[in-house]
């Protein structure tokens, strides 16, 4: 095949080179920043998604060199290809700005505000995305919809309540196994995801739905309410693993692993290997190796400081090593006379109490015992 | 030398004045000051009998709400610890189980919860950052206690009483408060 021409597209008033058939929500990300509309569907590293939630709405201002006139109606830039000569406006259009706060709002339609329990919290993109392009207020007067609970196995927890019905996981289960086993039941206002009959979902790499998810709908069932994503501590790291490529983000707190999932790059979607293909990771890493001396830990993660998680967060080798302690050297070797160790008062983070090692969710049994 | 401050003045060196080296008459304008304070409005209180009211905004020692139920509003969230300027706040969650739905209003609740009153500084950013009105700065101090280990609060200190099993504590914990 030959060289293709490049093609011009200006979005937002900048002007960049893109190969033909590309997507302008994907021109829009290689310009980056603002200007790159939001995504809740779309995800690039997964075949066919997009199109779906509507977030990505951005106003065609000139169809192209040979076709100058401006699409009629706001279109999906996740689903549009550039053309030659083409002008996008995302962020520099109100009409676009005021289309993203309806769709935002019909979002939040039927989506609990339970982000206080929701283990999401902190890396949601609805919540992002509702808070950048969201009104303050719900103008729906009716009951939200709810679902039977349904069990999809000890690893994953489904909030079907929590669903945006992006259709990411079920790109992610025909994609990545070789067999789907859940999918989208109903239809309209009832379709929800499940098994059809209740089972869990066992394939090796069914664990990679929870990190597509941009919502709380299908969370870590073995790292569930044990902790909050912007107390932990995100540090890169790596084993030898047979089934995947083994490069992980290990959320510590100490030295305690609380949970594994793929690097995300800048855009929320798991990281791409140096040979170009994604660094999805298997169950086994995920689920199952939650100790330090599984991984080999490279450093910490690099976060932006606009999120939550970057509070207490530190890069380089404040976060890695523990400061010695100097009292008695600047005491000319004496020992404080009254020391209060935290541990022998404090009932939180009790360092007997593993909750790593505990398979499901925490209860209150997990913390009565040994003490008392 | 330049003052730094027009208030500051050279000392005098003068030898003192007949009248001056006499000390007398200066005790005595000493003395008439002290005793006209005798007569004027004492601005003190005696304190344990006597109590001044808590301003309407004064923020005190926090308690962790329950709803009318008597079921625990907290859900461990974190957004109280994340706001604490002073990191005083610590939790742990838990998930309910079947059979707690009338001890904790939602699925998650804190099994442990704990201020450390050494740390806390009482800004009431905790309470603005609470999402479900489960904690509140009361009108009341922190008890002075002998030891540090006394600072650090758990939910046994922090929960109010149950309106349903306790209803005399309860009683009791809501009238202790200054109403507005």
């Amino acid at each position: 095949m030959s060289e293709q021409p490049l093609l011009t597209v200006t979005i937002d008033n900048i002007t960049i080179q893109v190969p033909a058939g590309t997507s302008i929500l994907q021109a829009a990300r290689k310009v980056g920043g603002d200007v790159a509309p939001p995504a809740m569907c779309y995800y690039s590293k997964l075949e066919g998604s997009g199109g779906k939630c509507r977030t990505c709405l951005v106003e065609v201002s000139k169809g192209s060199e040979k076709d100058p006139r401006p699409m009629p109606k706001l279109v999906a830039s996740c689903r549009t290809n550039v053309m030659d000569g083409m002008e996008v406006k995302n962020i520099t259009s109100p009409r676009v700005t005021d289309a993203r706060a309806g769709v935002v709002e019909f979002l939040l339609i039927n989506h609990p505000l339970d982000c206080p329990i929701c283990d999401q919290a902190g890396e949601c993109h609805l919540q992002d995305l509702s808070y950048e392009h969201g009104k303050e207020g719900t103008r729906y007067e009716f009951q939200r919809r709810t679902f039977k609970q349904h069990d999809l196995g000890p690893y994953i927890q489904l909030h079907m309540t929590r669903c945006i019905l992006c259709y990411r996981c079920v790109y992610t289960a025909d994609q990545l196994t070789n067999k789907r086993e859940h999918g989208i039941l109903d239809r309209g206002d009832h379709s929800e995801i499940a098994t059809l009959i209740e089972k869990s979902l066992e394939n090796n790499f069914i664990g990679n739905v929870i990190d597509v998810c941009p919502v709380g709908a299908l969370t870590d069932k073995t790292f569930r309410f044990k902790n909050r994503v912007w107390f932990l501590k995100p540090e890169n790291a790596h084993r030898e693993c047979p089934d995947c490529c083994g490069k992980v983000t290990l959320w510590n707190r100490g030295d305690e692993v609380f949970r594994v999932t793929a690097r995300k790059d800048e855009w929320g979607e798991v990281e791409s290997l140096a040979d170009g293909s994604t660094a999805w990771i298997c169950n086994t890493c995920r689920f199952e190796k939650k100790k330090s001396s599984d991984w080999v830990i490279e450093g910490p993660r690099k976060i932006s400081r606009h999120s939550v998680i970057s509070q207490g967060h530190y890069e380089g080798k404040v976060g890695t090593t523990v400061p010695t302690e100097i009292f008695s050297a600047v005491h000319g070797g004496r020992n404080p006379k009254l020391l209060m160790d935290i541990h022998s008062v404090s009932e939180v983070n009790r360092p007997e109490i593993q909750l790593s090692q505990i398979a499901g969710p925490s209860t209150g049994n997990d913390f009565t015992t040994g003490k008392d | 030398m330049q003052a730094l401050t027009n208030r500051s003045r050279a000392v005098s060196r003068k030898p003192l004045s007949f009248w001056e080296s006499l000390y007398l008459p200066a005790i005595l304008k000493g003395m008439m000051i002290t005793f006209r304070h005798i007569f004027t409005k004492n601005p003190t209180i005696r304190y344990p009998e006597q109590k001044r009211p808590f301003s309407p905004v004064f923020r005190g020692l926090q308690v962790l709400n329950r709803d009318e139920q008597g079921r625990e509003n907290c859900t461990a969230c974190g957004l109280c610890a994340v706001a604490c300027p002073a990191e005083a706040i610590t939790m742990e969650g838990a998930e309910r189980q079947p059979g707690e739905e009338h001890l904790y209003r939602e699925e998650k609740y804190a099994a442990k919860y704990e201020i450390n009153m050494l740390r806390c500084i009482f800004c009431g950013l905790c309470e603005e950052a609470c999402p479900k009105d489960a904690i509140y700065l009361s009108e009341t101090f922190a008890p002075a206690n002998f030891t540090r280990k006394g600072f650090i609060y758990g939910k046994e200190e922090l929960l109010i009483p149950n309106p349903i099993t306790e209803p005399e504590a309860y009683a009791l914990a809501k009238g202790g408060k200054v109403t507005v």
